[in-house]
């Protein structure tokens, strides 16, 4: 019993180690790398992103307008017994743009696109494609992690922003036609409400939540062995790293931003 | 990088897997446009001596020479110089799915040349005549035979025009007819182009066709080296029984087993 725990732990650090050495690969190729002469592959990364965009933009906006409403009724429920229904605007805004849209977003595209990255790099994988690669001289890293990285970074910020969008929209719709509010005064109330920072701050973790799901799901594919059962386990495996990783840092950039005011 | 007449060169190559020796202090030298057949049974350790060679593994102990470079203490410069003068076909073809035939085999002509996009069409046309698929250039991977597959890989790894060609189980997994095919292929190749042939194989047939020389390994240690007639000849029983194609003497255990499912029977 020991002996396995100790080896599972073992097992546990020697994989944070390979993500830890595939971070620093791949972000220094994504970010420090193009401005000394050695670009990625920028047809690649677009096609990533209009995949990502595609396959995503519809969940986006079902969840976020579904979390808009909800936080709006739960919102309105709360304020109603101290009779301020007119703050469900700000705190539908503010909870939002700062924490739910690109929390939402992230776990969206953690489980489509995150997990489709580590079934096709794990596929790769075992079929002994990536070695092809290697063999050809084609560094797998800068090929096939950097256009998928980089895509993230761009497409998770943008589809946190449009889920901020629909789900400040979506608890407009429950202001108007649940609470009895006006339209333009419920939008203005959500506009004063947040400031730049809370923007910035989603936007900020949307952008490390989409390096998280691009480096997890790169490196549970290229870290695949076997067969195709092994596909299926690590595409799992990559999910629930994700979002655990995701919630972590979601606490620390809050914490972060919390700290500084 | 000067080319030498010894194309690969390996010394005390050793490699294990916790406390699994699989290659056990290995000597070996390829003379260029010389065809090494590496011949041996399951878990002999051949395919992991070709991972070792084209640098896909690192070895625990021991010295891979290619073209006179150490492919494990070179720069990665001198490495990617190196691997434009290496081409390798996978066992199952390693084919890019979501590429085209033709799309596979430009991939290492549109990384490592600055040909227009017109003369690498006409170059990878030739390569697939090379090898008898030019009427497969737009078909993908899942839509070809297994035969087709690895001749299509052939075509990749040759996109290049490499002075080493490296080949795992060429024939495995084929009919006898697609096999002896693909054998005739590798010896054009060779006489065409004048390339060094590696191939691993466990094929005695395939082996005995295309080698100019022949090494039979067995636990990660090779038995004999030498021209087909020699290992024909070697009167090594290990190496006897493995031409002979005669199966592995049955262990104690085995013997037990067997005859207790036998009283089983009987009993039933």
């Amino acid at each position: 019993m020991v002996r396995r725990s100790s080896a599972t732990l073992l097992e546990q650090l020697a994989e944070t180690g390979r993500l830890w050495r595939l971070a620093v690969t791949a972000v220094d190729q994504t970010l420090v790398e193009p401005w000394r002469g050695k670009p990625i592959r920028l047809r690649e990364t677009v096609r990533q992103i209009v995949r990502a965009g595609n396959e995503s933009l519809s969940l986006v906006a079902l969840i976020a307008a579904l979390m808009g409403i909800i936080l709006a009724l739960q919102s309105a429920y709360q304020l109603r017994a101290i009779g301020a229904t007119h703050l469900v605007a700000d705190l539908v805004a503010v909870s939002i743009t700062r924490e739910l849209g690109p929390l939402m977003t992230a776990i969206l595209i953690a489980g489509r696109i995150g997990a489709a990255f580590t079934a096709e790099l794990g596929t790769m994988k075992v079929s002994e494609e990536i070695d092809a690669l290697t063999v050809i001289g084609i560094d797998p890293v800068h090929y096939l992690v950097v256009p998928r990285l980089a895509a993230l970074l761009v497409a998770v910020p943008c589809l946190a922003l449009f889920a901020n969008l629909v789900g400040i929209l979506a608890g407009a719709g429950v202001g108007v036609l649940a609470l009895g509010l006006g339209a333009g005064g419920y939008l203005a109330d959500s506009l004063a409400a947040l400031e730049l920072e809370d923007l910035w701050a989603g936007v900020l973790k949307a952008f490390v939540f989409g390096g998280i799901i691009g480096l997890v799901g790169c490196q549970q594919g290229l870290g695949t062995r076997g067969g195709a059962d092994e596909v299926g386990r690590s595409t799992t495996t990559a999910v629930v790293r994700s979002i655990v990783l995701i919630i972590a840092a979601d606490l620390v950039v809050t914490a972060v931003f919390f700290v500084r005011q | 990088m000067e080319a030498t007449s010894q194309a690969i060169e390996v010394r005390g190559l050793r490699q294990s897997y916790g406390d699994h020796v699989v290659l056990d202090g290995l000597d070996l030298s390829v003379e260029a446009g010389e065809t090494l057949v590496i011949l041996g049974g399951s878990g002999s350790g051949k395919s992991t001596l070709l991972r070792c060679l084209v640098g896909l593994e690192r070895p625990d102990t021991g010295r891979v020479s290619i073209r006179g470079t150490d492919i494990f203490a070179a720069g990665p410069d001198e490495l990617h110089d190196l691997r434009q003068h290496i081409g390798m076909a996978f066992q199952s073809g390693a084919l890019f799915g979501s590429m085209t035939v033709g799309e596979n085999v430009d991939l290492p002509l549109a990384e490592f040349t600055l040909l227009p996009e017109s003369t690498r069409r006409i170059i990878v046309r030739i390569k697939l005549a090379l090898v008898g698929l030019d009427g497969a250039i737009n078909s993908y991977p899942s839509e070809l035979s297994g035969g087709m597959k690895k001749r299509a890989a052939f075509a990749r790894a040759m996109a290049l025009d490499p002075d080493l060609l490296f080949c795992d189980e060429p024939s495995a997994g084929l009919d006898p007819v697609t096999a002896a095919g693909l054998d005739r292929l590798l010896i054009q190749l060779k006489e065409v182009f004048g390339i060094t042939l590696v191939v691993v194989t466990h094929s005695l047939d395939s082996a005995f066709a295309i080698a100019d020389r022949i090494a039979l390994i067995h636990e990660g240690r090779f038995l004999v080296t030498g021209s087909p007639d020699r290992v024909r000849h070697c009167p090594d029983p290990v190496v006897r029984r493995f031409l002979e194609r005669q199966p592995e003497e049955e262990t104690a255990d085995n013997q037990r087993f067997r005859r207790w499912m036998l009283e089983e029977e009987s009993v039933g």
